[in-house]
């Protein structure tokens, strides 16, 4: 048994602010939480790395502020990481360090091979298209051209993710948040990626609306072995999802584990404040 | 064949905010033969789920070795393999199974049991049949396949866990006091289950409050408070 991760990602650093005298050295930084007192400056991600295999879930759990969104937009080349390395098991990028690849190769590794679904579905959706145009744009930035196969894909998808299709030329400011995260998964989707990014998708939304998209989230690991990361601060999302999960605190991964055992044999001592309060 | 070799196996938790730490479980031996059913006593808080939540990496190993003997990875030291080969060793070779339903929500008995076979890679069209023979070899009211388990008794519940673990048809099977909460109906039925499974050739590790239930069954009873295989319990243990 000797399986290649999907995704090799070591050493991720993110930091908001310049840095001073005190903070700039790792070795004499003295933080509070993830913020330097002298200078402002916020290590939103310090010395990240993990592996995702294929087809797997990977869980991320942790409190607000503790870098989580940071990291996935750091992955999906949305904002800069100062430092760090990302591999992506695909012929064409073996051993490339993609953080260093032209802003043309990124977007293409954001077109064929990560999908992202964001906390925040402004982030992921333009809310003056329609729904359908919404998807129709990521499948065109993809290289799709034939108007009839785009309508056609973009109906699926609407219709896996239990969108009504007599809706779909509504904006999606005009739908619930369980809706818009829908479209938003039925986007990313789009183009088939192998490697799927969930940021919080169920956070917010009331418990039998967080049911059925963990369900399709489950469906679609099932169906399509997508391997994805999924971002969340609630451990009960994170149980049903995910294998294999890692907990991060003020910007680094504190312990990881097969995700049953974080939960009934947590080591560190905030993991087990965290599942402590649970019970 | 030896199929699990534990060797001065012992574990301990940490917990932080108390400043201690617990002993659960001092080091002790037990050798488990393919096909066996090998029984686990000792009072409450002895330490008999530490030890099977151990062996399927629930808990973290701590001290000593786990050697299982695998169909398809050979022989390995549990305590040392990897997150991924824990994953697939639970996927396709160790079963566990306690009185306690762990699900998704929304999903109905049958799904559950059908998606424990789709995870394994079966098409969609076995798995529907399989899982439809599991729910019917244990027994499961056919009204109750296609509702939620959240509202099921105790008995029902126990058997959809049984069913999901064993439709996988697991060579290793830890069962975590199945019985705790039924009738004596229910346990009846549950020591028919464990029959069959043995005379599938399946392995078997169980913690019972009551062994003598399992009288006949029951190949050896390794005992937590002395740390050893008990002497062949008076009926307990199965001649020949
Ligand atoms: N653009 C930014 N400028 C300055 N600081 C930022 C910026 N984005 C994030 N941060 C800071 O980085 C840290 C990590 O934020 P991030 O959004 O990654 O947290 P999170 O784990 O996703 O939290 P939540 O659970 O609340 O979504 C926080 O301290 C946040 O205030
Ligand atoms: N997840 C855990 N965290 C901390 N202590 C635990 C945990 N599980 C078990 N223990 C402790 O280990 C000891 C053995 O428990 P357990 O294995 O559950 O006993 P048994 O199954 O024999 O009743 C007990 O003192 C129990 O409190
Ligand atoms: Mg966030
Ligand atoms: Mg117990
Ligand atoms: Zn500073």
């Amino acid at each position: 048994m000797r399986e290649q991760p999907i995704l090799q990602v070591k050493n991720l650093q993110k930091k908001f602010g310049e840095g001073c005298q005190h903070c700039l050295d790792p070795e004499i930084r003295q933080l509070e939480k993830n913020f330097c007192p002298y200078c402002g400056t916020i290590y939103a991600v310090h010395d990240v790395s993990f592996d995702l295999y294929p087809g797997e879930v990977l869980g991320v759990v942790g409190e607000s502020g503790s870098g989580k969104s940071t990291m996935l937009q750091g992955l999906y080349f949305d904002i800069e990481l100062a430092a760090g390395e990302v591999y992506i098991n695909e012929p064409m990028l073996a051993s490339q360090n993609v953080l260093t690849l032209s802003s043309q190769q990124k977007r293409y590794i954001r077109n064929y091979i990560y999908g992202m679904v964001y906390q925040n579905p402004l982030d992921g959706l333009k809310m003056k298209f329609s729904s359908i145009g919404n998807i129709a744009e990521k499948m065109i930035a993809a290289g799709s051209r034939n108007v009839g196969n785009i309508e056609a894909r973009s109906k699926a998808l609407l219709e896996d993710v239990h969108i009504p299709l007599r809706r779909m030329k509504e904006e999606p400011r005009n739908f619930s948040g369980g809706m818009q995260q829908r479209v938003q998964i039925a986007k990313a989707l789009s183009n088939n990626p192998p490697i799927l990014f969930l940021d919080e998708v169920t956070t917010g939304l009331d418990l039998s609306v967080q049911a059925s998209v963990l369900d399709l989230i489950k469906q679609i690991q099932r169906e399509l072995h997508i391997s994805m990361i999924v971002v969340s601060h609630d451990l009960a999302v994170i149980r049903m999802l995910a294998d294999r999960s890692i907990v991060m605190l003020n910007g680094t991964i504190i312990e990881n584990g097969l995700t049953d055992q974080i939960l009934e044999d947590p080591q560190h001592e905030y993991t087990q404040q965290l599942v402590y309060s649970l019970l | 064949m030896t199929m699990l070799e534990i060797k001065g196996f012992g574990k301990s938790f940490t917990i932080h905010h108390l400043n201690k730490t617990i002993p659960a479980v001092s080091p002790m031996d037990l050798t488990v033969e393919a096909g066996e059913f090998v029984g686990i006593v000792g009072k409450s808080g002895s330490g008999k789920s530490t030890i099977l939540k151990s062996i399927y990496r629930t808990y973290l190993p701590y001290s000593g070795e786990i050697h299982y003997h695998s169909a398809q990875l050979g022989k390995i030291d549990l305590t040392q393999a990897t997150e991924r080969q824990m994953l697939y060793l639970r996927k396709n070779e160790i079963g566990y199974v306690s009185q306690f339903l762990n699900v998704m929500p929304r999903t109905t008995c049958r799904q559950l049991v059908q998606n424990a076979l789709l995870e394994m890679g079966e098409s969609k069209e076995s798995a529907k049949s399989e899982a439809e023979a599991a729910l019917k070899h244990f027994e499961m009211d056919p009204e109750l396949w296609d509702s939620y388990p959240k509202t099921f008794s105790g008995g029902e519940k126990l058997r959809l866990n049984i069913a999901m673990a064993t439709v996988k048809k697991p060579r290793l099977l830890l069962l975590d006091e199945p019985t705790a909460s039924l009738d004596h109906q229910s346990k009846i039925k549950v020591r028919e289950m464990i029959e069959k499974l043995k005379s599938q050739g399946t392995t078997l590790v169980g913690i019972f409050h009551d062994i003598e239930f399992m009288e006949g069954l029951c190949d050896k009873v390794f005992d937590m408070k002395d740390g050893k295989i008990a002497l062949p319990l008076e009926g307990v243990v199965h001649e020949g």
